[in-house]
């Protein structure tokens, strides 16, 4: 372990914190000009961010500590899983600290504080909206094993940073169980990030909304941090993804300065690649009605069993 | 020269009688090309006769004792039917009222049927037998929903459906077959699929997947014979569609494919012995029979009733091939030539009957003896000799597989017999009353064709006190080489 | 021997994708998409065989995958296209209980086309016997496909996948059948969708819709 690592550590946690906003704009934009409206500009998620910074928290007057603590849970959460998920070097101090199945632990420890908080104050919505909340997470996160049980079978190990690093020395040529694997992956994404075939982030319709209904006490600062949270989320999300299907040109362990360029400049190429992906899926599917939500989830699984499968039974094939 | 005839007939015949359409003689015409089919397929028999078996056309047909009396029987009924189908049909034109392009369908797709089975049977190439046998299943298709009512379109759905379905599985088993073929005989194309090679190098193909293959080819042409539990499209398909086509079905597209599954089953026992299909064959074949002989029971629908009857009999053959053995496969032999003529005359015979009380259903189908007594009489004499009456071949073949399973297999004895006599109860209490019972009033009376059922029943008579050498020395034959 | 890898690898990728879409069609409910779906197995088709035929130099293998294009990829979907058109029956949608628990069965199903498929892999020397599996469980899938389903057209569809698997299966185990068979299967594949067609037409002329739970009728009381 030297001191460049640190340097990358940091300079990977800066980079996620401050292009997570750009990255939930950019997707925003692609969306409207797929869908034929004028597009709100890229910064939007940033001035909105900012306004509401600027702006004084309200909080509910039998609220106790937890809903105030719970942003700062969310957010920090978040940040600690963007350490860990090599977006760009592999070569990261905090990742040795846990694997991708502790990053699934992480992530549900930032569902549970949030659905908490919701039922805090009492009130219809928040209830209703923690609930579907970890219906939704009930579902997703044995299908989001199941994803990563299929890569882990493949590299041999359970830590992000080391498919990666196994990625470069494994032949070029995809097996056919990523294909099963990264499908259940995006269904999970959809379903993870509150987007479109599960839940709408831009509607506040009660029938329907998921995420927006766990939020609706906050205001201020603390709805700035949960926003902030949510596009890191996603652009967490989306940094597995990359790590996991897409590792091309991500700098392994004693990568130069050069090599480390080369991969911050792919980051960004695969981000805006799949950030219009992830819009041009979100434009072509409609919103499924909640109780369809389980069958989405259940197929995002049982798809990566199939994943597993094909690549276990077509291995035993050609070991015969 | 025969061969070509043969399927040459049916398919000029399918053309002109697409291009005729509904005219005056286009039964007449029907019934010339199907005669001279039967002429070609009696050249057929003469040569054989004569030479022994016949490698044609670069291998690609071949002839031996196991199909000729198949392709005579094929030939001749569909001769005779196509005789009954001309007054039946013009009855049927006047009194359903459906447009006279259905007869030019009908008609074409008669001729069509009969090439397409001919070609399954004379064909030397498990490949072609599969596309005959699809093509057979396509023509009849719209023979069956030819009333256009709403049961005949689903019966000919499902009809449709559950076949494609089946010989799907027949189709993967061909290429397994066609994949141990061409590991032993080297890659040679078109040739490693043909029977007379793939007989000739039967043991040394690999008995994993020939096991496989025969399994899926059985359960792909089982589907047609009609085999429990893949036996109901059968009930739907003889009830709704017309007699002729009904008695064309039960005689000789059930054999037809039980032929599939035979040929398919000599390579298996040459590749992995006896032992598995076998077992197979005699399990379908008696959960067939038994399941058949009980649903007779409760029927209501004349031709339904003699569906199941089919199914019955088809399993009884199932199983005396699972026996095995010359006599075993000798009885079944028989039984598949006598159920062929027997049901299709009581095919007729229903037909007729329903024509003349003007429904199928049996509760309204009295006193036929009264009406018309050739008809009564020919039903009544066609039930007993389905049923095994002595002295009519059924009689002979049925107790020629009963000794033998006695003999190899004691425990299935009581099985058997159950199955005969509630199928003897079954249909001779309903059959008894259609023809003795009070009859209300006589509904109309077009002149029933009756010669083809008569005929028939001589044939089956004359089978059950004397076989002809020659047909006996084809059985002999055939059975030695079934195994 | 590193080109033939690559071929094995890209084989068994697009079996991959065969066997998807084979679980799409279980689960896809517009019956628009579902000829789009058929027609992309055909053409996932259409490249392997095209494949297997360069790597194996078999100039067949290319007539038969010409023939897989023009009639599964071009020729079906569009007779299907048109017959919905004309039926009126563009827009349909079905509906389907129990997407999972179909899902679930077709699993099992793939397990057992492995298992079934098993012998013949080994035995096999075809570049493609790793896929036997996958082409055995896209028989099955599709037979369970037209199980499930209950409307006229999407049975089709799933006996129309069932044939690809069929195709696929014997360019993975014995590099296509001789021609004249896969010429008549063909043939009778066509003709099968011919009399289809005329049959969607009598279907809805008789009971005004294509469902068919209207067809059950012919049942031992």
């Amino acid at each position: 372990m030297n001191g460049i690592a640190f340097v990358w550590q940091f300079l990977e946690v800066v980079l996620a914190i401050a292009l997570a906003p750009l990255f939930t704009g950019w997707i925003a934009q692609c969306r409207a000009w797929m869908q034929n409206r004028s597009a709100p500009p890229l910064l939007q998620p940033y001035r909105m961010l900012r306004k509401l910074f600027h702006k004084e928290a309200v909080l509910a007057e039998h609220a106790s500590p937890l809903l105030r603590a719970a942003p700062y849970a969310l957010f920090g959460a978040m940040v600690l899983a963007a350490a860990i998920i090599p977006s760009f070097v592999t070569d990261l101090p905090f990742a040795r600290a846990a694997d991708a199945i502790a990053l699934i632990g992480l992530f549900a420890t930032a569902r549970v504080c949030q659905a908490l908080a919701a039922m805090d104050i009492g009130s219809a919505f928040g209830t209703m909206g923690a609930r579907r909340e970890m219906m939704i997470g009930f579902l997703a996160e044995p299908a989001i094993l199941m994803v990563f049980f299929n890569a882990f079978l493949l590299f041999g190990t359970t830590a992000l940073t080391g498919v990666v690093d196994n990625y470069a020395s494994h032949p070029s040529v995809v097996d056919p169980s990523v294909i099963f694997a990264a499908i259940g992956f995006v269904m999970v994404l959809l379903a993870e990030n509150a987007r479109i075939p599960i839940d709408n982030p831009a509607t506040h319709l009660e029938l329907t909304m998921i995420h927006e209904a766990m939020v609706l006490e906050y205001s201020g600062r603390h709805l700035a941090l949960i926003e902030w949270a949510a596009s890191l989320k996603l652009f967490n999300y989306a940094c597995i993804g990359i790590a996991l299907f897409l590792p091309w040109g991500i700098a392994i362990h004693g990568a130069g300065l050069g090599h480390v360029l080369f991969a911050l400049a792919a980051l960004i190429v695969k981000l805006a690649v799949c950030g219009a992906a992830l819009a041009l899926i979100e434009s072509l599917s409609a919103k499924l009605r909640l109780f369809r939500a389980p069958e989405f989830l259940a197929m995002a699984f049982l798809i990566a069993v199939l994943g597993l499968l094909v690549h276990l039974l077509m291995g035993a094939n050609t070991s015969a | 020269m025969e061969i070509l005839l043969l399927l040459g007939l049916p398919l000029a015949g399918s053309l002109t009688l697409a291009f005729l359409g509904a005219r005056r003689h286009a039964p007449e015409v029907n019934a010339g090309f199907s005669l001279a089919t039967l002429g070609a397929a009696a050249l057929l028999v003469l040569r054989v006769l004569h030479n022994g078996p016949l490698l044609a056309w670069r291998e690609q047909f071949y002839v031996d004792s196991f199909n000729i009396f198949l392709v005579a029987l094929t030939a001749f009924v569909g001769f005779t039917t196509a005789v009954f189908s001309r007054p039946y049909m013009r009855a049927e034109h006047i009194h359903r009222k459906f447009s006279p392009r259905r007869l030019r369908l009908y008609h074409s797709m008669y001729q069509l049927f009969l090439g397409a089975m001919l070609m399954a049977l004379m064909t030397n190439n498990m490949g072609l037998l599969w596309v005959s046998m699809e093509a057979a299943t396509l023509s009849t298709v719209l023979l069956v929903s030819l009333y256009k009512t709403k049961a005949s379109l689903e019966a000919a759905w499902k009809y449709f459906i559950l076949c494609g379905v089946g010989i799907a599985q027949a189709l993967f088993g061909t290429i397994l077959l066609y994949f141990a073929a061409a590991r032993a005989l080297g890659h040679e194309g078109m040739s490693s699929l043909l029977w007379t090679h793939l007989y000739a190098v039967r043991t040394q193909l690999e008995p994993t997947v020939v096991a496989l293959a025969f399994t899926f080819l059985l359960v792909g042409y089982g589907t047609k014979v009609g085999l429990a539990p893949l036996h109901n499209w059968l009930p739907d398909a003889h009830s709704e569609g017309p007699a002729p086509v009904s008695a064309l079905l039960s005689g000789l597209l059930l054999n037809v494919a039980l032929y599939a599954v035979i040929r398919a089953k000599t390579l298996a026992t040459g590749s992995i012995g006896s032992m598995l299909p076998n077992r197979v064959l005699m399990a379908f074949g008696l959960v067939s029979a038994l399941l058949g002989a009980l649903f007779l029971w409760r029927q209501r629908d004349i031709k339904r009733l003699f569906g199941y009857s089919s199914i019955e009999h088809m399993g009884l053959i199932a199983f005396a091939f699972g026996i095995g053995g010359p006599v075993a496969n000798f009885a079944a032999l028989l039984h598949m030539t006598v159920h062929a003529l027997t049901k299709s005359s009581i095919f007729f015979a229903a037909g007729h009957a329903a024509q003349t009380a003007g429904t199928q259903q049996m509760e309204d189908i009295r006193g036929l003896v009264r009406v018309s007594p050739a008809l009564g009489w020919g039903l009544l004499l066609g039930s007993l000799a389905i049923l095994g009456f002595p002295p009519f071949g059924v009689f002979t073949s049925e107790f020629l597989i009963l000794t033998t399973a006695m003999r190899q297999h004691p425990w299935t004895t009581p099985l058997l017999l159950l199955a005969l006599a509630m199928a003897f109860a079954g249909i001779f209490s309903k059959v008894q009353q259609m023809v003795f019972g009070e009859n209300p009033a006589a509904k109309l009376t077009p002149s029933p064709a009756l010669v083809p059922v008569y005929v028939h029943l001589a044939i089956v008579l004359m089978l059950g006190i004397y076989i002809p050498p020659a047909l006996a020395g084809w059985y002999h034959a055939a059975a030695q080489m079934i195994g | 021997m590193l080109k033939s890898y690559l071929v094995v690898e890209l084989l068994k990728l697009l079996a991959a994708g065969m066997l998807l879409i084979s679980f799409a069609l279980l689960a896809t409910r517009r019956t628009q998409r579902l000829i789009m779906l058929f027609a992309g197995q055909g053409a996932i088709l259409f490249l392997s065989t095209c494949l297997v035929a360069h790597d194996a130099g078999l100039t067949e293998l290319y007539f038969s995958a010409a023939l897989t294009l023009l009639l599964k990829v071009v020729l079906l979907p569009l007779i299907l296209h048109g017959l919905l058109h004309r039926l009126g029956a563009q827009w349909d949608n079905e509906r389907l209980v129990h997407v999972p628990a179909t899902m679930l069965a077709g699993l099992v199903l793939v397990v057992l086309a492995f298992g079934l498929a098993q012998p013949i892999s080994m035995l096999a020397t075809t570049i493609m016997r790793h896929t036997v599996g996958i082409a055995l469980a896209v028989i099955l899938l599709s037979f369970l496909m037209m199980i499930t389903r209950r409307k006229a057209v999407s049975q089709v569809i799933g006996f129309l996948a069932m044939e690809n698997g069929l195709f696929f299966a014997a360019t993975s185990a014995t590099y296509g059948m001789p021609m004249v068979i896969e010429l008549g299967i063909a043939l009778d594949l066509l003709v099968a969708v011919f009399i289809l067609g005329i049959f969607f037409f009598q279907i809805r002329e008789q009971f005004d819709s294509l469902d068919l739970h209207h067809l059950e009728t012919l049942k031992e009381e």
